[in-house]
């Protein structure tokens, strides 16, 4: 075990029975490598087995084939060392914002008395900025403090890794900046290792340390994995005037639109167990046509 | 008028009653003088001949009858003449017992059928077949095999309470949503303490409509248990009134059974506002 490969993906494949016969893969043979304290996102179209790909790294699903390492054991089925944030943050309606979290921490550290767990939970429902809202029950919050209390229950049990499904992708555009912050700040601050999916370009930019891209299914592959050249300490507010930004998106971009369609018929000698690492270059110089005179 | 909803219906409620009354008064009360007819024999046929009065009570002797019931609920006087709050005891005690009985079984029954596909599918043809069957039916097989009267209702109330228990249990469980269920298990939480956190509280609003629905088919069926194996109870009370031919008390009995029923499904409707969460 290494920190440079704490999560490794290794080969997995999934295939679900045709109705014709035969057996459809969703994705085949994906490698993945992840460090850590590194945050990684993954980008690609509706179907291309995304969650399918996230629900096996919570040990949710199986793989047809292949295995996922997680610092040096093979998962089997779901752990306290993978917390998973739900898109539909998914809390216990009957327990409190508090009720919610300490459920999750007692069901971490079963021997610990009931202060202990208040303590605990308290510490992360303050981290997420609910500090006040313990007693309220999920539907007295709006969404995105739905989702404050879904990420306080996930960071209280200190988990190896996080695992995010399009955590933000049902909020309104000014929560789910204000949480993106947020998520940023707090996993710089506790260097916790992140996997996340998303649909949203800028999301994967301001969050990612990693961003993969994998093509459409069936039969999907991670076509490269972008290494974000923006700095560590990127401000939402200037992110877009750095100088890598618009490379980096346009990047994205033609990928998205045009080469995940295109990927696995073109690309010859794709190395699926090495998927290249690539650093997208400064933008080409824009071409200004001077007006005619 | 800026009179509240509830309110008004009270009102409207009330003057329903009254008309009701009124027009029982009215249909039941004499009309005068009927034929012609010597004092004693008169005095021998009551006031139904010689008034031309309905044999159907009218309010005012229900009401009278009634207020004696209220004053001396309890009397016993032997196996044929107890008083209404006696019969009442009895009746819901059968019920009780037979439902809790009810209870103690369907509910675990119900996670082991929701929990499992294997025992839903096992168990469904037998759940299909004996949820259609009247509770009475099993009357003479219980009287057969028990040989106690008492304890045949009482397990006629529990085979009829059973049912919608243990199929809305069985649904609840079943239909826990599957993102709670993930929930517990990303928290490796496991299956007694998932059972009891998780799906319990879930499934709580189905299986108190289910407990609901089932102590209101108890009471329905305990007056025509009663009825048949006699000795004690309400539905006793309503027979042997009727061999009495005593209606005023058959009315009575009427009344109470509503109350008794209305009583019962407001306590589980209660315990069911309890459980239910909003989402």
């Amino acid at each position: 075990m290494s920190d440079e490969k704490f999560i490794s993906i290794e080969g997995i494949a999934k295939r679900y029975p045709n109705p014709v016969g035969g057996e459809t893969a969703v994705f085949e043979d994906l490698w993945l490598p992840m460090k850590r304290g590194e945050f990684s996102c993954i980008i690609g179209h509706s179907g291309c087995g995304k969650t399918t790909v996230l629900n096996i790294l919570a040990g949710l699903d199986e793989p047809s084939e292949g295995a996922v390492i997680v610092d040096g054991q093979a998962i089997e089925g779901p752990s306290l060392d993978r917390a998973v944030i739900f898109q539909s943050h998914a809390l216990l309606p009957w327990r409190t914002v508090m009720g919610n979290v300490a459920f999750a921490v007692s069901s971490k550290w079963r021997d610990w008395k009931a202060e202990q767990v208040r303590a605990q939970a308290q510490k992360f429902i303050d981290l997420v900025g609910l500090t006040g809202s313990e007693h309220k029950r999920p539907s007295e919050l709006s969404g995105g403090m739905k989702q404050r209390v879904g990420i306080a229950r996930a960071l209280s049990i200190t988990p190896k890794m996080m695992l995010m499904d399009e955590p933000f992708s049902a909020l309104d555009a000014l929560t789910r900046g204000t949480l993106q912050d947020e998520m940023r700040r707090i996993c710089l601050e506790t260097g916790q290792t992140t996997f996340m999916i998303t649909h949203d370009v800028d999301e994967a930019i301001y969050l990612a340390d990693k961003i993969v891209l994998m093509t459409n299914g069936p039969g999907a592959v991670l076509a490269e994995i972008l290494e974000n050249p923006l700095p560590k300490g990127r401000q939402r507010i200037d992110i877009h005037r750095h100088p890598h930004y618009y490379g980096l998106r346009n990047h994205i971009i033609d990928f998205l639109v045009s080469r995940s369609k295109t990927f696995t018929q073109t690309v010859v000698n794709h190395d699926r167990r090495h998927v290249p690492v690539v650093r997208p270059a400064l933008p080409e110089p824009a071409i200004i046509n001077e007006p005619a005179a | 008028m800026n009179l509240s909803l509830s309110v008004r219906a009270a009102i409207v409620s009330v003057a329903f009653l009254v008309f009701f009354l009124a027009g029982w008064h009215i249909a039941t009360r004499g009309t005068g003088t009927a034929a012609n007819m010597s004092p004693e024999y008169a005095r021998l046929m009551g006031a139904t001949a010689t008034q031309g009065k309905s044999a159907m009570p009218g309010p005012l002797d229900v009401g009278e009858k009634l207020w004696e019931h209220i004053k001396s609920p309890f009397y016993d006087k032997g196996p044929n003449d107890k008083g209404i709050g006696i019969q009442l005891g009895f009746s819901i005690a059968r019920v009780l017992f037979g439902y809790l009985l009810a209870v103690a079984l369907a509910i675990p029954l119900g996670f082991l059928i929701g929990m499992s596909p294997l025992m839903s599918k096992a168990l469904d043809p037998y759940i299909q077949i004996l949820k259609p069957i009247s509770p009475l039916a099993w009357m003479p097989l219980a009287l057969y095999t028990i040989k106690d009267s008492n304890t045949s209702a009482i397990f006629v109330i529990f085979i009829c309470a059973l049912w919608p228990m243990l199929i809305n249990t069985a649904f609840g469980v079943a239909a826990v949503r599957k993102e709670w269920i993930n929930v517990a298990r990303t928290l490796e939480v496991g299956t007694v303490r998932r059972a009891f956190t998780v799906i319990l509280p879930a499934a709580a609003p189905t299986i108190l409509t289910g407990m609901r629905i089932s102590i209101g088919i108890a009471w329905l069926v305990i007056v025509a248990a009663e009825m048949l194996v006699g000795g004690t109870g309400i539905g006793y009370f309503v027979w042997n009134e009727w061999n009495n031919l005593s209606i005023t008390n058959v009315i009575i009995a009427i009344l109470v059974i509503g109350l008794v029923g209305m009583v019962l499904d407001q306590i589980l409707a209660r315990f069911t506002r309890m459980v239910t969460f909003p989402e």
